[in-house]
């Protein structure tokens, strides 16, 4: 009964609170100092009356001193400490610190509860293939096919005189063997696309809400006219939104994306989206709109009005990409920093600019995109208070061959641009100048 | 006749191109494909040297090397572990199975002749 005993520090704590001399609460409650003092030395139990005599005297619950904090708090926090050797922690007065801070308390369970998961997390990214029995079937697997290959090409290759019979059969190994590793290859990658997919079961927020944005394929015209109220039970009732702080991002997301939908109608579109060619800049000064809000509007609507989808990014003035539609061919970060050429960085250093540049993302395909990008500034217009931006790159692929003005990678890691200005760290691929 | 060497790998075409390098090589190779059963074809043949496969159908390869080793006739048979895992604990657990040596996926043939020479020789 830790608690309990404890109550005489807990009154003692309050009566310093308080600005109160022992002797004056003694007073009050009809009791000598000096038994005061055995109470809050823990020396003398106490209840009943005198309590709630004391309590009242303190401008406390009863219940705050006699109870103390909930043991689960108290229990959470000793594990907290149990595992930081480095610091030497007061387990003792725990029941002291939670009752009297417990906000502070139970801040710190709970931020040593979302340690404790992203260590989770984060063991389990490192160490994929113990973690993944799919993943390492499918890896092994194809070592298999691979050392098969190497073994009978190695055969064929070094070999100089060999039967007639023993070079058919090896042909005919390494013929299904390649087939086997270029199924198998097909079957990895797919495999790993869609465990990158937002709905694969990581738990962050961002990661919640663009699962719910591609479920509903960023589009929420239906939402146009709904009430606050209404709005509010729609992101309550997505499935993919399982915390409070992705319902609170995603709630911020549908709510722009809505003003969009009542900036720009469909039919507004259509009429300025000819034979599947855009034009962002005339859009918005045709209708007066904000340039980002014409971006966001053609990602949205793109994938049924237009004869392939457009992808879009967003990154606030840290860089930080916050809002994603992957296009194909455009790779995406998913946790490491984007390249820093793309024209969306480009944007925050000219902001309210209207930006457009053809890229080429590195890479086999090489493929070429037409990026469209500004940067504009978000919240109030304040004297004298530097505004933020959040800025948007509209990304639109293209299909014919021709010139780019940039080459421009995913991140550094998977990048294999070795003579890069803007390079951060090294590149896990080869290097091919 | 040379010295003999069982190879026990569950893939088709990895048995045929080691049987194949072995042969040429001046070897007698015998194969087997299950895992369930090895220990008991080990011990009927009693080879110079076992190639064994990690992954295999019905029982893994460390469990096979663990009976062997228990056994006193196979304690000290020359046992060439392949796996397509070559991280620091699988290399300690293949030791701790009993391994004479540990090779990785994807592997040269010169690699593996080398091998198989230096352990029978050893």
């Amino acid at each position: 009964m830790v608690q309990q005993t404890l109550a005489g520090s807990r009154i003692r704590e309050r009566r310093v609170m308080a600005g109160l001399r022992q002797a004056e609460l003694a007073r009050q409650v009809g009791i000598s100092g000096s038994y005061l003092n055995l109470i809050e030395h823990n020396r003398r139990r106490i209840g009943g009356k005198l309590l709630n005599d004391i309590a009242q005297a303190l401008d406390v619950e009863p219940s705050l001193l006699s109870e103390g904090a909930e043991a689960a708090l108290l229990s959470a926090l000793r594990v907290a400490a149990a595992e930081v050797e480095t610091v030497a922690v007061e387990l003792e007065r725990g029941d002291e610190f939670a009752g009297r801070f417990p906000g502070w308390a139970a801040l710190i369970s709970e931020q040593h509860k979302r340690l404790r998961s992203l260590e989770h997390t984060a063991a389990t990214l490192t160490d994929r293939l113990t973690h993944d029995p799919h993943l390492a079937t499918s890896v092994h697997e194809m070592l298999t096919m691979v050392t098969a290959i190497r073994s009978t090409a190695g055969i064929l290759a070094d070999t100089k005189e060999i039967e007639p019979e023993w070079r058919n059969r090896f042909h005919r190994n390494l013929n299904e063997d390649s087939q086997r590793l270029a199924e198998g290859a097909e079957q990895l990658v797919a495999y790993l696309d869609d465990a990158g997919d937002a709905s694969a079961g990581l738990t962050l927020p961002l990661e919640e809400v663009e699962a719910m944005l591609a479920a509903h394929k960023f589009r929420f015209d239906s939402l146009v006219d709904a009430t606050p109220d209404a709005l509010s039970e729609f992101v309550g009732n997505q499935s993919q939104l399982t915390s409070d702080a992705a319902r609170d991002m995603a709630m911020t997301v549908v709510r722009q994306l809505r003003a969009d939908a009542r900036l720009l109608s469909l039919e507004m579109l259509e009429r300025q989206v000819n034979d599947g060619v855009v034009e962002p800049a005339q859009i918005a000064s045709d209708y007066g709109v904000p340039l980002s809000t014409v971006l966001r509007r053609l990602a949205a609507v793109s994938d049924d009005m237009l004869p392939m989808p457009l992808g879009l990014v967003m990154c606030d003035a840290s860089g930080t990409l916050m809002l994603r539609k992957p296009v194909e061919g455009f790779a995406i970060p998913r946790f490491s920093g984007a390249c820093p050429k793309w024209p969306l960085f480009q944007a925050l250093s000219r902001p309210m600019q209207a930006l457009r540049q053809t890229v080429t993302m590195t890479g086999r395909e090489a493929k070429r995109f037409d990026c469209y990008a500004v940067s504009e500034p978000i919240g109030t217009i304040q004297v004298n208070v530097a505004p933020l931006y959040h800025s948007y790159m509209l990304i639109v692929p293209l299909e014919e061959a021709g010139e780019a003005e940039a080459e421009v990678g995913s991140s550094c890691r998977v990048c294999p641009l070795a003579q890069c200005e803007g390079r951060r760290e090294p590149s896990l691929l080869a290097d091919v100048g | 006749m040379g010295k003999n060497v069982l190879v026990i790998e569950d893939e088709p075409n990895i048995i045929e191109a080691i049987s194949f390098i072995l042969s040429r090589d001046g070897w007698s190779v015998a194969t087997h494909s299950n895992g369930h059963d090895a220990v008991g074809v080990v011990q009927g043949a009693m080879p110079d040297l076992v190639i064994l496969d990690v992954m295999l159908p019905g029982k893994t390869g460390y469990d096979i090397l663990r009976e062997l080793r228990s056994e006193d006739a196979t304690q000290g048979l020359p046992v060439l572990m392949l796996t397509a895992k070559g991280q620091v604990k699988d290399r300690e657990m293949a030791e701790r199975a009993g391994a004479s040596r540990f090779m990785t996926k994807p592997f040269s043939n010169a690699e593996v002749l080398d091998a198989v020479r230096e352990l029978v020789a050893g």
